[in-house]
């Protein structure tokens, strides 16, 4: 008996001893599934358990996990060496602009005196965050020249809606209730086409598949489809650079054409990455922009936020734009409310904005100075053009360069004669993440069958650009050569291998339950 | 500049490769007129040394939470953050990492958002959470967007106090319709597509849902319920009964921080998925047969469905939700509760205290963490004229009432020295 029991014994510690991995690479389970502690991981002032005024019971068994503080730091370390990130390496993602995150922001924004401050404080109690936040607007305003600029929208996405919806209540207080229609080139990313939806517009596409840029022939059909002086146009969305890395050439025209119309001018600040220190967009006909701060202005991702998305407008839109935004008066700062600007479309959300990502931005400008954005620009936009360089004699470049601070290509030449024998971008990509490195955005923008966008950033050496374009030749080299199975299965060494993404949308689990699989 | 690689050989090996002499000659599609020729409002470049000075410069100006009494919450709430949160949510890879669209290298990010949503479904006692929305505020809008889908009705009805922000929100998205109406109080009828409950509300007091329930279910409408303070939910009965749960959840794992950035959260029944906004995290497995996780039922999403998206959302809160999650697992089930009723039980102190002192008096019969006092002075000046001494006394409501919030932050002598200034100022 003893010795079945033994051997019972030998069989659980060889399971256990597997189970967590091997090497540095570990396994880990979630919170729900660990022993509970006894204790939990904070050490609390004793409850003296008086009577509750909370008008209700007090609720009950919630089912929250239980663990020591040593066992969560353990947890969430080991869950982060899953992750890919920009301090282990090259980061081409197209129109993300993952640059390098500089340590010193994230120590500024935890200074007490700016992450301890109440929304709510009286204003003479935080003079210094207005004063940063009235900075933080005055170099925007220099950087793009549209001269106002208010800090509050949370993220691209939302500094889109911010825009748009200045835009919306312009044409309401011109009582133009006749423009309705949005234009929007297909190459644009799919926020542009939701925002304008959210915004009560309807959209109207261009298309720009003929040579990746918009041009004034195609943007005048658009303009006069349903009304011969584009009286219906509200406005136009556009990037620019645009999505496949190219400046618009005729933006100029387009924006004459467009102002002719009454319509207004918002572009996509995702790509100004291109522009920074040296193209100011409110020279080439801009209304309304928003800067990504977690793009351009090095705010860290963060695995998905957050981010910060400011909007900038000209003097016309000004009025019109979202509260709060920070003015100089007699004696200090202040935040202007609804009350001082009673034309505002209103509040964008609770509170003044993402002021952490404000603190992080600022903190960046200062650092390269008037002196040194410029070289942000230059250097993107020479390391995209380098490798474009490097990969176009065996990758397919539809348009024709020089690109701007990112550069698209296809897998046209790639994609076989048969099924079995293609070698896709999906493939390329998950090949690149064997290889070490994150791959490119894939399959965007959408005007071109399998498409791949690449943005070195500024931050890239020379060194490491190399090696990623090794990787890519190396690609085209072996598909060239008929050795192209190795693709299909590709990644090998990452924590997991490729996922099926159907069976998680066709049964979804999103949350953890008893009955859920276990490791 | 320290962040860029600067080697003159590399640049110059660059440009030949490339076929131009300098950089300026890839900008010849750009207009001449748009070349910046000087920025004059831009200070030059400073080493890192300098950037911290004048930045602590901004920060020593400020007055901050821990410089003296602090009462101030409507919505915002200063309560301590243990340091291994911001030891994590500090690490490389997950500071560093962007949205996980390449899941075999992301399974970090997805493991923790999966935690989050499990986190934020429970407390609520809802079936499914999002990925987090960017703050409260837009999450209600965001819920009230949600029921005029699913129920193709555009009345929204506002059962009690909600906070004036997440009022003021939803007023500037409704005007993006034409025919939206916001009913302040008053019962839905058959038209309404939500009925919105805060709790507690904007004055602090708890609520009950039952009668909502009953009202919600004779009309067909649905009952959303917004939460600004989540701790609450360690005391208070889960809002199980509602279609939508959302709210802010600044107050677990994130600094005030001026307000931003905070955590908005979004949870409902697993029936209403497809109409959700926001990413969603979910479980799945990969070649190997591993279990894994994956940003999933993306066609609701504007790059998948553009102009049909259930929301034009993308980035979102990420790295807030993570430090959600980590505060979440130290304090764990019997930590969460107990915080709560700390919070609970401080305020029940700081209400007895208050009620002795001749001409005030606390508004509130219920109350979790915050509650309204009756001045005899206007709360504006008195928040004004405590500031000066150092005292951030709380949120001034119109006339003569002001808006405290108490914490396990908050200390007796905190109380002691605003009751003693307060007694000064309304003598």
């Amino acid at each position: 008996m003893a010795a079945e029991r033994n051997i019972e014994q030998a069989g659980k510690m060889k399971q256990s001893l597997d189970s967590e991995g091997r090497g540095l690479q570990y396994e880990e389970n979630l919170l729900w599934e660990k022993k509970r502690n006894d204790e939990p991981a904070v050490d609390l002032e004793p409850l003296r358990h008086i009577p509750l005024r909370t008008g209700q019971d007090e609720r009950g068994n919630i089912g929250l996990p239980q663990v020591s503080e040593p066992q969560v730091v353990r947890h969430f370390v080991r869950l982060s060496t899953w992750n890919y990130s920009i301090d282990h390496g090259f980061f081409p993602l197209g129109s993300c602009t993952m640059k390098h995150n500089p340590r010193i922001n994230e120590k500024l924004a935890r200074l007490p005196g700016l992450a301890h401050i109440h929304p709510f404080q009286p204003e003479q109690t935080v003079q210094g965050a207005l004063e940063l936040m009235y900075n933080l607007q005055n170099y925007l305003a220099e950087l793009t020249a549209l001269p106002a600029v208010c800090l509050s929208p949370a993220a691209g996405a939302h500094g889109e809606l911010a825009g748009m919806m200045t835009i919306r209540r312009a044409h309401e207080a011109k009582g133009n209730t006749q423009k309705k229609i949005v234009l929007i080139p297909d190459s644009a990313h799919g926020t542009n086409p939701a925002t304008a939806v959210m915004c009560g517009y309807d959209v109207r596409t261009i298309s720009t598949k003929e040579t990746g840029r918009l041009t004034v022939a195609a943007f005048k059909e658009a303009l006069t489809m349903t009304d011969p002086n584009g009286a219906d146009i509200a406005g136009m969305m556009v990037t620019n650079p645009n999505t496949c890395g190219l400046f618009e050439t005729e933006i100029l025209d387009i924006a004459d054409l467009l102002h002719e119309a009454g319509g207004y001018f918002y572009c996509d600040g995702a790509n100004f990455n291109a522009l920074v220190g040296k193209i100011r967009p409110g020279d080439f006909g801009v209304d309304v922009m928003h800067i990504n701060l977690h793009k351009t202005f090095s705010t860290p991702h963060g695995g998905g936020g957050p981010g910060s998305g400011p909007i900038c407008v000209t003097e016309e839109l000004a009025p019109y734009q979202p509260v709060p935004v920070v003015v100089k008066i007699a004696g200090g700062y202040h935040l202007q409310t609804q009350d001082d600007q009673p034309e505002s479309l209103g509040k964008m959300r609770g509170f003044h904005g993402q002021f952490g990502m404000h603190i992080r931005a600022l903190s960046y400008m200062l650092s390269h100075g008037s002196d040194g954005l410029q070289e942000v620009a230059e250097g993107a936009v020479l390391n995209a053009n380098y490798i474009l360089s490097q990969l176009q004699d065996v990758y397919h470049v539809p348009y024709e360069g020089p690109c701007m601070h990112e550069c698209m290509i296809t897998d046209k030449l790639q994609k076989g004669e048969s099924k079995e024998d293609d070698v896709t971008t999906l493939d390329i990509a998950k090949t690149l993440t064997e290889y070490g490195f994150h791959p490119m955005t894939v399959y965007f923008p959408l005007v071109l069958p399998g498409t791949m966008l690449i943005e070195p950033t500024e931050t890239e050496s020379k060194d490491s650009i190399d090696r990623f374009i090794g990787v890519m030749r190396h690609v085209a080299d072996e598909v060239k050569a008929g050795n192209t199975d190795q693709f299909h299965e590709f990644p090998l060494s990452t924590p997991r291998r490729r996922l099926d993404e159907v069976k998680a949308a066709r049964q979804p689990v999103l949350r953890w339950s008893e009955d859920m699989a276990q490791l | 500049m320290r962040y860029l690689p600067r080697d003159n050989k590399s640049r110059a090996e660059m440009l030949e490769a490339v076929g131009v002499k300098s950089v300026d000659e890839l900008y010849k599609d750009v207009p001449q007129s748009a070349f910046i020729e000087g920025l004059a409002d831009l200070p030059l470049h400073m080493g890192e040394m300098q950037v911290e000075r004048q930045i602590s410069g901004y920060a020593n100006q400020n007055h901050s939470a821990i410089d003296g009494p602090f009462f101030l919450g409507a919505g915002c709430y200063f309560h301590h953050i243990p340091s291994t949160v911001d030891y994590i949510i500090q690490r490389s890879e997950f500071l560093t990492a962007y949205t996980p669209y390449q899941p075999e290298i992301a399974q970090g990010t997805l493991a923790a958002i999966f935690e989050y949503q499990t986190y934020i479904a429970q407390l609520t006692g809802q079936e499914v959470a999002n990925a987090s929305l960017y703050d409260g505020a837009t999450a209600m809008v965001e819920a009230a967007l949600m029921s005029m889908r699913l129920t193709k009705r555009n009345k929204i009805v506002l059962g009690n106090d909600i906070h004036p922000e997440y009022y003021d929100v939803l007023v500037s998205y409704s005007k993006n319709y034409d025919d939206v109406q916001i009913q302040q109080g008053g019962e839905p009828d058959d038209d309404t597509a939500c009925v919105i409950i805060q709790s507690p509300d904007f004055f602090g007091q708890p609520h009950r849902y039952e009668q909502w329930r009953k009202y919600c279910d004779e009309t067909g409408a649905k009952l959303v319920v917004v939460v600004t303070e989540i701790l609450s939910l360690g005391l208070l009965q889960a809002p199980d009964m509602a279609d939508i749960v959302c709210g802010e959840a600044q107050s677990i794992g994130l600094p005030m921080s001026f307000g931003g950035p905070h955590l908005g959260f979004f949870a409902t029944s697993k029936e209403n998925i497809r109409q959700m906004p926001g990413r969603l995290c979910g479980q799945t497995v990969d070649a190997d047969g591993k279990r894994s996780f994956v940003l999933t039922l993306s066609t609701r999403e504007q790059h998948i469905r553009r102009e049909k998206a259930t929301s034009n959302i993308c980035t979102n809160q990420g790295l807030c939700a993570l430090a959600f999650t980590v505060h979440m697992s130290l304090l764990g089930e019997d930590g969460f509760k107990h915080l709560a009723r700390l919070n609970h039980e401080a305020a029940c102190d700081f209400v007895d205290i208050i009620n002795k002192v001749d001409g005030l008096s606390v508004v509130n019969d219920t109350f979790f963490n915050e509650v309204v006092i009756q001045l005899p002075v206007d709360a504006h000046d008195l928040v004004n004229g405590l500031a000066e001494k150092g005292i951030i006394a709380g949120y001034p409501l119109d006339g003569n009432r002001l808006l405290c919030a108490v914490t396990e932050m908050t200390t007796l002598k905190d109380v002691e020295e605003f009751v003693g200034a307060l007694t000064e100022a309304i003598k």
